[in-house]
């Protein structure tokens, strides 16, 4: 009887004893996989760390080479909100009253070609278009038509070497910048995108040039897009969380 | 078994706390596949937002706390999502579900959900807490909010969670299809935190009503004061 009132006997101590040394050796075993396979984020330390590379790691064992959803035409939002951007600097504005005839992409980095394209340098390698949903982290949603040329494209022209483990775009809004792993970069939706809804892609919503990431929320789909820099460190940008957003608390993998 | 009890709760605090941060952002609901503000939404909580591009009203903004609201959220959400699977592997094995939850096969009428209201309004159980076969088990109205909370609700929260994620809904289209839309996700999701708040109180309650401290060191200690082992 006496036993029975005390809740730890030396059986429940072993067995407590064992399966935290089993904890630990699972946890151990896990990190060394997830770290060979290219399954923790940039933004994978600190205490929100282990949730940030569950939802990473996962998230690339389960959904990769799925195609982000389409819709009909008919589901296509009549009032689209394009959220608030910062107003232009002036070098956008001189580039504007241009019509944008003057905007260059720069794709840099590990490529065995750096290049300089223009718009039209862009739509020459080909358009596409997609009606997909942009999903703010906030919660609200639309769905647009978009038109441009797939990242990989861009990327297949430059020759993207094959050390690269991140492609980072920037844009020429201060200190916008993020960061896409190659299965992201690879994907046929990854659009840099010039065109909406049958139109020129307008200003608020990111023309003349954004990149649209329809796997991922809002956030990771910047407008204004200058520069493509392929890395195989992406801690030599910024703070090494992989984008400016993660500098702010906000997730590297946007996907959930 | 008690240990994936408190790793629920402190989970669920944090889902609750920053799920809340979250809504202020955008404090809209809409049904259907897509909302914003430029449309109608189904209804609007009448409290500032935490961002300006929300009209509704209200001259003060509320602190955006977005960032580590979302990284705790869904961290949170993954210690649940464990601390359920090895809840929901122990439940089955232990026959816990069988036992202790599952209501009677001789209770499954509403005379038997009637008779035990009317027994709580009649407060006919003795004096300090519950009589016979309650005292080690539960009755036929806590089973059912348990099973209620443990089987419908926690699921269709994970569910509705994962259904807005792009990449998740990438990968499993019905999941999202299947509710009506990616908004329609987002406000079965809020509602279904208010049951869950809702069953937290009322949960707190039943416990502070039948001997907080005693309960509270059997839900802790796994003993009773009797020294024997709690259900």
């Amino acid at each position: 009887m006496k036993q029975s009132m005390n809740p730890i006997t030396r059986r429940r101590l072993i067995r407590g004893g064992v399966a935290a040394v089993a904890g630990v050796a699972g946890l151990a075993v896990a990190d060394r996989l997830a770290k060979r396979y290219g399954l923790i984020p940039p933004d994978g330390s600190g205490i929100y760390g282990p949730g940030e590379t569950l939802t990473y790691a996962c998230q690339r064992l389960l959904t990769t080479r799925t195609p982000a959803r389409e819709f009909s035409r008919s589901m296509i939002s009549k009032n689209p909100f394009a959220n608030a951007v910062a107003p232009p600097n002036d070098a956008f504005k001189r580039l504007a009253a241009g019509g944008f005839r003057d905007w260059r992409l720069v794709v840099d980095g590990t490529v065995a070609h750096p290049m300089s394209l223009s718009l039209a340098d862009l739509k020459a390698l080909g358009l596409h278009s997609q009606i997909t949903e942009v999903a703010c982290e906030e919660g609200w949603s639309y769905i647009a038509e978009w038109i441009g040329t797939p990242l990989s494209g861009v990327l297949r022209e430059a020759g993207v070497l094959p050390q690269t483990k991140y492609v980072v775009y920037t844009a020429t809004e201060k200190d916008a910048w993020e960061s896409i792993d190659m299965q992201d970069a690879g994907d046929p939706h990854t659009l840099l995108t010039m065109g909406m809804n049958d139109g020129d892609l307008p200003v608020p919503f990111g023309g003349p040039l954004r990149l649209r990431l329809p796997r991922q929320l809002g956030y990771k789909s910047l407008k204004y897009i200058s520069r493509i820099t392929a890395t195989d460190n992406i801690k030599k940008f910024g703070k090494g969380l992989g984008g400016v957003d993660p500098e702010y608390g906000y997730s590297w993998y946007a996907g959930m | 078994m008690r240990a994936t009890h408190w790793l629920t709760f402190v989970a669920f605090v944090a889902l609750l706390v920053t799920g809340g941060e979250i809504v202020i952002s955008h404090p809209r609901f809409y049904w259907g596949e897509v909302g914003n503000v430029n449309t109608k939404p189904l209804f609007v909580i009448p409290i500032p937002s935490s961002r300006s591009t929300v009209p509704n009203g209200y001259n003060y903004e509320m602190p955006d706390e977005n960032g580590w609201s979302r990284a705790l959220h869904f961290e949170a959400a993954w210690v649940a999502v464990l601390a359920g699977l090895v809840y929901g592997i122990y439940g089955l094995w232990s026959g816990h579900f069988r036992k202790d939850l599952i209501p009677a096969r001789r209770d499954w009428n509403w005379r038997a959900y009637r008779d035990r209201i009317v027994k709580y309004l009649r407060r006919t159980t003795p004096e300090g807490g519950p009589d016979g076969a309650e005292e080690r088990s539960y009755n036929v109205l806590q089973r059912t909010a348990y099973v209620v909370v443990i089987f419908v609700m926690f699921p269709l929260m994970i569910w509705t969670g994962l259904a807005m994620s792009p990449s998740f809904t990438a990968a499993f289209p019905w999941t999202v299809e299947l509710l009506g839309g990616r908004q329609s996700a987002r406000t079965i999701h809020f509602f279904v935190s208010g049951l869950l708040l809702l069953f937290l109180f009322v949960h707190v309650a039943m416990v502070a009503l039948s001997g907080f401290r005693s309960r509270m060191r059997a839900m802790i200690t796994g003993y009773t004061r009797d020294g024997e082992e709690a259900p």
